[in-house]
């Protein structure tokens, strides 16, 4: 569909990164500690861990919204200050913007980059892939919450960014629809080379998706265990989610996660 | 067979008449509610014929009062009749209907209490037809002075819009200017405009222009204080978003903090209007040798409660015109919006 010719590189490194909030009473919060990995360009990350570990707070870091107390991490080895188009964010909640239409919301990115007139078409492109044709009139209001988080991926997918950041971003979709933009992802992923970090709280989804799953523990906040998925890819790149690897892979993770003594809860904070 | 075949024709024959009939069914229909305004006006015809006015009134000869009501008479049956047919008029016009009949109503009672019995002080209390009476020998005067308080408003809404967003925008935005700003539009602002009478008196060279600066006084302080609010409270993640997409300064104002703020503004905008009438009434009274304030004053002055009441009148139609035009000009721009009120 769109050409091949964005090569992007992306690779993430977080040294020693430690940030700390301060809550309403004025306490600091240690929402992230000594936290040190390197993400290759073009690899799909999957972040798996409980509420309030600070999984959010990783992704922003990464997107520039928020910096470190402690700490810094580059992108392609320049050091990461501010929010930029090249680290896309799907936000947790969709956040579309009200007043602008489905189409507008996701023209915006090369709208304000100056680049609408040449990437048109891409726009285009991206509605049908989240499958909202017929849409593009519609306001955001009048769209189920599935589908509002459909646009957002597309908002932030149409600027090609280098990084894709998502937070948790199938979370309010059915099973097919899910399924389905799993697999679109994945597509996007093999033929633009971008590299994906993504929150879930899927196991399932993390073992389908990813190249490997970082496993975060709250309290001291921080990524516990880096779990590699060893497991072929199928013509779709995801895996076959009813093989024996598969299975094995989940119950592991799903050891992990029970040995740092939290249960996997869902997540309702916006 | 003949005989057949002719039952059959009739049948056929039959058979087109009801299809008639039902198509003819489905269009016409009849709302009770659109009768209802043209009995009301009959009734204020009856009443303003067949009841002998007062043998004290001044000026019976005058029929302005009558020729609307015969107006107003072919209109409502026009109504009724085009509503038998055609939906849209039929649903909006019988939506209408109790509340135009109580207009009529309304008027018939005020007629009996003045024209007919008059209970009232005639020079306070002039009959509808002498108010009516005003339109007509008046015509260019207040034409005039229409055109005048329009201009007045226009300039000093326009002005004090314009300061006000920028003030309000400055303030809203950037931290020093809100350091160096706000507090002054503490002070001066909750100051009614019609204040600074005096002092715009001697500050500007004629009436006119004072007049034009305490509109816009009034318009600048609403604007500027909705626009900052609105520009304060957007949800700051629409920020986030939008500088993860690619979005600088320039474009986090105009693209995300207007648009987000414009229902406030919008707010401010429409209060701004209604205080904005206030002020031009105010302003019209102090100097001014045209303007419906300025009429409506005068009038007063010469006792002329008639010509007060007329003036009042178009001063009601006046703003009830603009504000309805600015409601238009929201509904267009704000369409986005959840459940907004409709005027
Ligand atoms: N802006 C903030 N101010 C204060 N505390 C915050 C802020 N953002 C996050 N936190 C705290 O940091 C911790 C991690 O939050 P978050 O990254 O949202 O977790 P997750 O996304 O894994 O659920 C939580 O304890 C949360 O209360
Ligand atoms: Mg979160």
């Amino acid at each position: 569909m769109v050409e091949a010719a964005y090569k992007s590189t992306g690779a993430i490194s977080v040294r020693n990164v430690r940030k700390e909030f301060t809550d309403t009473k004025g306490e600091r919060v240690v929402a992230l500690d000594n936290v040190n990995v390197d993400i290759y360009p073009g690899e799909f990350i999957c972040l798996i861990g409980p509420s309030g570990c600070g999984k959010s707070t990783f992704l922003r870091l990464i997107a520039g919204l928020i910096t470190p107390t402690e700490g810094e991490i580059f992108l392609d080895g320049e050091k990461i200050t501010k929010p930029g188009h090249e680290r896309g964010l799907v936000f947790q909640d969709p956040t579309l913007f009200p007043w602008l239409n489905i189409y507008d919301n996701i023209a915006f990115g090369l709208k304000v980059r100056h680049i609408y007139k040449e990437r048109k078409k891409e726009v285009r492109e991206f509605i049908r892939l989240v499958k909202l044709e017929g849409f593009e009139k519609a306001l955001p209001h009048q769209l189920s919450g599935g589908m509002q988080q459909r646009v957002g991926l597309a908002r932030a997918l149409v600027n090609n960014p280098k990084v894709l950041l998502l937070d948790e971003p199938f979370g309010a979709l059915d099973a097919f629809t899910r399924m389905n933009m799993q697999d679109e992802l994945l597509r996007i992923w093999k033929e633009r080379g971008t590299t994906m970090i993504m929150v879930t709280h899927d196991v399932d989804e993390a073992v389908y998706l990813s190249d490997r799953i970082f496993v975060m523990t709250p309290r001291p906040a921080k990524i516990e265990t880096i779990i590699p998925v060893d497991i072929g890819r199928n013509k779709k790149y995801g895996r076959k989610r009813d093989s024996a690897d598969f299975l094995n892979l989940r119950s592991k993770i799903l050891r992990v996660l029970n040995f740092t003594g939290k249960e996997i809860q869902p997540e309702y904070n916006i | 067979m003949e005989i057949n075949k002719a039952a059959s024709k009739t049948r056929d024959f039959k058979l087109k008449g009801l299809n008639i009939l039902s198509a003819l069914k489905g269009k016409l229909a009849f709302d009770f509610r659109t009768v209802l305004p043209v009995t009301s006006v009959l009734i204020a015809i009856i009443t303003d014929v067949f009841i002998p006015n007062h043998k004290n009134l001044k000026h019976p000869e005058l029929m302005h009062y009558r020729y609307f009501l015969y107006i107003s008479l072919f209109a409502a049956v026009l109504f009724t009749v085009l509503s038998l047919f055609i939906k849209k008029i039929r649903d909006r016009y019988g939506y209408r209907g109790y509340f135009l009949t109580g207009v009529y109503i309304f008027l018939t009672f005020l007629n009996i209490i003045t024209a007919k019995l008059l209970l009232l002080p005639q020079i306070y209390f002039p009959s509808i037809a002498r108010i009516f009476e005003v339109f007509f020998d008046d015509t260019k005067l207040l034409l005039t002075c229409i055109g005048s308080s329009f201009m007045l408003l226009v300039k000093g809404i326009f002005i004090g819009f314009c300061l006000g967003m920028i003030c309000g925008i400055a303030i809203g935005w950037s931290k020093r200017c809100n350091y160096w700003i706000f507090p002054i539009i503490r002070i001066l602002g909750p100051i009614p405009s019609s204040t600074w009478t005096p002092l715009a008196l001697v500050i500007f060279p004629n009436a006119k222009s004072a007049a034009v600066f305490l509109i816009a006084f009034g318009v600048w302080f609403q604007i500027t204080v909705l626009t900052c609010s609105g520009i304060k409270s957007v949800n700051k993640a629409y920020f986030e978003v939008a500088s993860t997409l690619g979005a600088r300064d320039r474009h986090n104002l105009f693209k995300i903090a207007l648009p987000a703020a414009a229902p406030t503004i919008f707010m401010g905008f429409f209060n701004a209007t209604c205080s904005s009438f206030v002020a031009l009434m105010a302003a019209e009274m102090i100097g001014c040798k045209s303007g419906l304030g300025w009429y409506v004053n005068w009038q007063k002055q010469m006792l002329a409660y008639a010509n007060v009441y007329a003036g009042l009148i178009i001063i009601a139609v006046f703003c009830y015109v603009l504000v309805t035009l600015q409601f238009r000009i929201r509904d267009k721009l704000l369409s986005w919006q959840e459940g907004i009120v409709k005027w």
